[in-house]
C-alpha cells in the first residue's frame, strides 16, 4: 500500500489492520481449540476457549471505536473508506465465529459416550476445513488478495457437503439409538455451528474481496 | 550545529566589548586582555569540543538509522531464517525467507498481521525479548518458535523457525518403534497361541490339524526371523549411510545371479533377463544383491500370478547403470507412491502379510541405493504394472561400454547422488 501524506491516518489503518488481525487469531485459534476439547473431552480446554472469548469481544469494541474515530477525523475516501468499512463488518464477523467456537466449547460435557459415536470422528474433519477457511480467508485479508478470497468462498461447499452428510448420519443414527438423542441432538448443533463458521469466513472473503476490488464477488448459489 | 558554535563570534565580541569596557573603567590594561584571553579561550574551546558527542539528535539521526535499517537488510536478505525487523508497531525490514512465507505484503504492516497467533501476539506486546511456539503460522498444522529480541526502545527483531519437521522426526521415531514392536508381536501371539493349543490337547488334535498348528508356528516362526533380520541389515545400512562403499564389483554378474536367487526354482521361468554383461560399479555385494532380489521378489509378489517379470541392467544417462524391474499387475494407486519407501508402509496390509513381506523391503532399497549415492524411481500405472528403477553410479574406469554419451558418462557421474 502507498504511504499516506498524512502519517497519522498511515499509524491508524495500520493499526486497524492490526487489531483484525488479532482478532482472527484468536478466533482460528478458538475454532482449533473448540473441536480439539470436543473431540477429546477436555473440560479445562473447553473452559479456556470459553474464557477466551472475552478478549474477542474487547478488541470488536476496540475495532468499531478506531474506525468510528477514522471515519470523523480523517473522512477517508475510495479504497481507504472500503478498508474501514470493511474493517468495521469484519470485526464483527470474527467476533461471530469467536461466538460459534465458543458455543462449540460450552457443548464440551454434555457429550456422553465418547468413542461410539461415528459422527465424532467426522466433525473433526469438518472442522479442519472450516479453520482452514479462517485461516485462509485471514491471510487474504492481511495480503489484500482477491483471488483466495474466492478459493475460500469455493471451499464453503465442502463444509456444506459435510454439513449435509453429518445431518443424515446423526439423524439415522438417532433413530437406531433412541437413548443417545440427546447426545445426538448435541452435535448436531455443533456440527451446525462449524457449518456457520465457514458461512461467516464466506462473509470475510467476500468483504475481502470488496475492500481489494470495490466489488462484491460474483454470487452464484448462494441462499 | 550545537549552540556553542552558533554563538561563537557574538561570544568573542561581548567578551571583547566587556574587556574594552572594564579596561576603560579603570581596570589595568594587562588584567583586562588575560580576562579576555581565558575567555575567548574557553569560549573557542566549548564549540570545537562538544560536537561530536551531541551528534546523535535531530535530523543527521534519522537518517543514520535509515542507514543502519539499510544496512541490516541488505545483510539478512539472503539468511535462510525468516527475519524481522520492526520499528515500533511496524515491520520495517522483511528478508527474503519471511516474505516467501508470510507473503510481500508484510511490509509496513503491524507485526500482528503477519504473526496473529494469540501467544505471538503475547509476545509482540510485552517490551522485553522473549520466544512463543505458534501453531498455524503459514500452514494451518505446522509449528514455529518466534523469538524476538529487543534492540532499543524502537527496534525489535523478530526470529522464525520451523520446528515442524523436528515435531516430524519426534513422531516418526515413535512411530518406528511402535510399529516395529506391533510387527513383532503379532507372530509371537499365533506362535505361543498354537504351541499352548498343541501342548495343551495333545491326544485331542488328530495329525493333520497338528500339522497344521505346526505350520503355522513355522510359518510366523520364519517370518519373526525374516523382520529381525530386516531391521538388524536396516539398522546397519542406516548407520553406515555416510560412508559411500568403495568396492569394484562386476554388477552384471551380481544382479543375474541375485534375481535368479530370488526366483528361486519355481518362479524362475517368470523372470525375463535383459541383462548388459560387464557393468561395474563400486558396491557392498551384499547390499546390492538384497537390493535386487528385494525388487525382484515384490515384482513376482505383488505382479499379475503368472505375469512375465523384466529384469533389465543397462547404461542410462550420465554415466549410471540402470536396474529395471518391472511387472505386469493391478499396479499402485498413485496416492501410495510417495509412501512406499517409508518403513511397514503397507498399501494392503493383509495381502503383505499373507505372502510373507515385512513392510521393510523398499525402505532398505531406499536406503542402499541413496548409500551408494544413486537413485530409486517408482512408476506405477494402476491396472498396466510397475516399474522400479534404481541407478548406482558405474566406476568411471569400466565405463567404456558406454552408448553415444561417453563423455558424459564418465564426466557427470560424480554430480549424480
Amino acid at each position: 500500500m502507498m504511504d499516506h501524506t498524512v502519517k497519522a491516518f498511515d499509524e491508524d489503518i495500520t493499526r486497524l489492520r492490526g487489531l483484525i488481525a488479532e482478532m482472527g487469531g484468536l478466533a482460528e485459534v478458538a475454532v482449533q481449540e473448540a473441536i480439539d476439547a470436543m473431540v477429546r473431552g477436555d473440560k479445562e480446554l473447553g473452559d479456556a476457549v470459553v474464557a477466551r472469548d472475552k478478549k474477542l469481544d474487547a478488541l470488536e469494541t476496540e475495532v468499531d471505536k478506531l474506525a468510528v474515530r477514522i471515519i470523523a477525523l480523517r473522512a477517508p475516501l475510495a479504497d481507504d473508506l472500503r478498508e474501514v468499512i470493511a474493517a468495521l463488518k469484519i470485526a464483527g464477523v470474527v467476533e461471530r465465529i469467536g461466538d460459534y467456537a465458543k458455543n462449540i466449547a460450552k457443548r464440551v460435557d454434555k457429550i456422553e459416550e465418547r468413542g461410539k459415536f461415528e459422527p465424532l470422528t467426522l466433525l473433526p474433519t469438518m472442522a479442519e476445513l472450516a479453520a482452514e477457511m479462517v485461516h485462509d480467508v485471514l491471510t487474504a485479508y492481511a495480503a489484500r488478495d482477491p483471488e483466495l478470497a474466492l478459493e475460500v468462498i469455493a471451499a464453503d461447499n465442502k463444509v456444506d457437503a459435510f454439513y449435509d452428510s453429518i445431518f443424515r448420519n446423526l439423524v439415522s443414527h438417532m433413530v437406531e439409538n433412541p437413548k443417545t438423542i440427546s447426545t445426538a441432538a448435541q452435535l448436531l448443533f455443533v456440527a451446525k455451528n462449524i457449518e456457520r463458521i465457514g458461512d461467516h469466513a464466506t462473509n470475510v472473503a467476500e468483504m475481502v474481496h470488496f475492500a481489494a476490488t470495490g466489488d462484491y464477488p460474483p454470487d452464484d448459489d448462494d441462499i | 550545529m550545537n549552540p556553542a558554535q552558533i554563538f561563537f563570534w557574538p561570544a568573542i565580541v561581548l567578551a571583547g566589548v566587556t574587556s574594552t569596557a572594564l579596561a576603560l573603567v579603570g581596570l589595568a590594561p594587562a588584567l583586562a586582555i588575560l580576562l579576555f584571553a581565558i575567555w575567548s579561550g574557553s569560549i573557542a574551546l566549548l564549540a570545537r569540543e562538544p560536537s561530536e558527542q551531541r551528534f546523535p539528535d535531530d535530523g543527521a539521526s534519522a537518517s543514520s538509522a535509515i542507514a543502519i535499517a539499510d544496512s541490516m537488510a541488505a545483510m539478512i536478505e539472503h539468511s535462510g531464517t525468516p527475519l524481522l525487523l520492526t520499528k515500533g508497531s511496524r515491520i520495517t525490514v522483511a528478508n527474503k525467507a519471511a516474505r516467501s512465507i508470510l507473503g510481500d505484503h508484510i511490509l509496513g504492516q503491524d507485526p500482528r498481521v503477519a504473526l496473529r497467533h494469540p501467544e505471538a501476539i503475547a509476545l509482540m506486546e510485552s517490551r522485553k525479548h522473549g520466544e512463543a511456539i505458534v501453531t498455524g503460522l503459514v500452514r494451518r498444522r505446522d509449528i514455529w518458535r518466534v523469538s524476538r529480541h529487543v534492540l532499543d526502545a524502537d527496534y525489535a527483531v523478530i526470529e522464525l523457525l520451523n520446528r515442524t519437521s523436528e515435531a516430524d522426526i519426534g513422531r516418526a521415531h515413535t512411530d518406528f518403534v511402535a510399529n516395529a514392536s506391533h510387527e513383532l508381536r503379532t507372530p509371537l501371539a499365533s506362535i505361543i497361541g498354537y504351541a499352548e493349543t498343541l501342548r495343551e490337547n495333545p491326544g485331542d488334535l488328530d495329525t493333520p490339524m497338528a500339522t497344521k498348528f505346526l505350520d503355522t508356528i513355522h510359518r510366523e516362526a520364519r517370518r519373526l526371523q525374516s523382520l529381525v533380520s530386516d531391521l538388524l541389515s536396516l539398522s546397519r545400512i542406516e548407520a553406515e549411510k555416510h560412508e559411500q562403499p568403495a568396492k569394484p564389483l562386476d554388477y552384471s554378474a551380481l544382479v543375474e545371479r541375485a534375481a535368479q536367487d530370488a526366483a528361486g526354482v519355481d518362479r524362475r521361468d517368470r523372470l525375463q533377463m535383459n541383462i548388459d554383461a560387464g557393468l561395474r560399479v563400486a558396491g557392498d555385494a551384499q547390499q546390492l544383491e538384497q537390493l535386487t532380489r528385494n525388487l525382484v521378489d515384490n515384482a513376482l509378489k505383488y505382479g499379475a500370478a503368472d505375469g512375465k517379470v523384466s529384469v533389465a541392467l543397462d547404461t542410462g544417462p550420465h554415466g549410471n547403470a540402470r536396474l529395471i524391474v518391472s511387472d505386469t499387475g493391478e499396479g499402485i494407486p498413485p496416492e501410495h507412491l510417495p509412501h512406499l519407501t517409508r518403513r511397514f508402509y503397507r498399501t494392503d496390509p493383509g495381502r503383505s502379510r499373507a505372502s510373507g513381506g515385512t513392510g521393510l523391503g523398499l525402505a532398505i532399497v531406499k536406503h542402499i541405493v541413496e548409500r551408494h549415492r544413486g537413485r530409486l524411481e517408482i512408476r506405477s500405472t494402476p491396472g498396466e504394472g510397475t516399474t522400479v528403477t534404481a541407478r548406482i553410479p558405474l566406476l568411471s574406469t569400466a565405463s567404456q561400454r558406454v552408448t553415444k554419451d561417453g563423455k558424459a558418462a564418465s564426466g557427470n557421474r560424480m554430480s549424480q547422488r
